[in-house]
């Protein structure tokens, strides 16, 4: 049977690393800007990109606040996955990406959210981390689900890809 | 088009984007091609590479014309008719 796909990207992402959430970022507004409708999936380590410095969450446990203050605390605290160097390696990034013109991670979310890229953040692996709804970022329409809507959504899309 | 057919063209918008890195000009001429009207031409300047390559591949896929490039000193301009 024919099954034709949506013009539609939907990225299943896992890593917290700078560099990682950057390209899926720029890939998706590129994507964006193509109308191509985006559907991004925040899981595991890369929720921590997703934490707002200036919220705070309470009633954590312990291991839930342990795993709060080892995990990066929202997309500018993110590390590199080469040449991290202590946390060195993103600061120099940083400093290129603005002497060369590339927007940083902060214009490329609020970007994201005016050309209707859509997040959904993993709520068992959210969970698993300790972390609350509180400490997430404003982001236009996010949700919260599990793997079975991820699934789903990418049966529709014509790529699906993993980070 | 001919390089000389491009410097004679009639612009109705240009997008300076030389200023923004991938994907910034891809944005850009997202953004301004909801200000022209059908048929009209779009020049872009930028100063990314990945330009040259973009912009043709966005208009294949929304079925604008891509018409040509012109390399200046430090950037290039992409021309496409708006469908």
């Amino acid at each position: 049977m024919e099954n034709s796909k949506e013009d539609q990207l939907s990225v299943a992402i896992i890593s917290g690393d700078m560099d990682k959430i950057m390209a899926v970022m720029i890939i998706s507004l590129a994507a964006a800007a193509m109308d191509t409708k985006v559907k991004l999936f925040f899981s595991f380590w890369a929720i921590g990109a997703l934490r707002d410095p200036k919220k705070k969450a309470k009633g954590k446990n312990f291991i839930s606040k342990m795993f709060g203050m080892m995990l990066p605390k929202g997309r500018n605290k993110l590390k590199l996955s080469k040449f991290n160097m202590m946390g060195m390696g993103p600061a120099m990034m940083k400093g290129l990406m603005k002497q060369q013109g590339v927007m940083s991670l902060d214009e490329m979310f609020k970007q994201a959210g005016e050309l209707g890229v859509e997040i959904t953040v993993c709520e068992m692996t959210m969970n698993l981390m300790g972390f609350k709804k509180e400490e997430i970022i404003d982001y236009p329409h996010l949700r919260y689900a599990g793997a079975g809507t991820f699934v789903a959504d990418a049966g529709e899309s014509s790529m699906q890809w993993m980070v | 088009m001919t390089t000389e057919e491009l410097k004679k063209i009639t612009v109705s918008k240009s997008v300076d984007a030389r200023g923004t890195a991938c994907p910034g000009p891809l944005l850009e001429a997202k953004k301004a091609i909801g200000t022209i009207e059908s048929g009209d031409v779009m020049e872009i300047l930028s100063a990314d590479e990945g330009t040259k390559s973009d912009i043709p591949k966005w208009c294949g896929k929304q079925g604008h014309e891509y018409l040509g490039a012109l390399e200046e000193n430090g950037y290039f301009k992409v021309y496409m008719k708006k469908k």
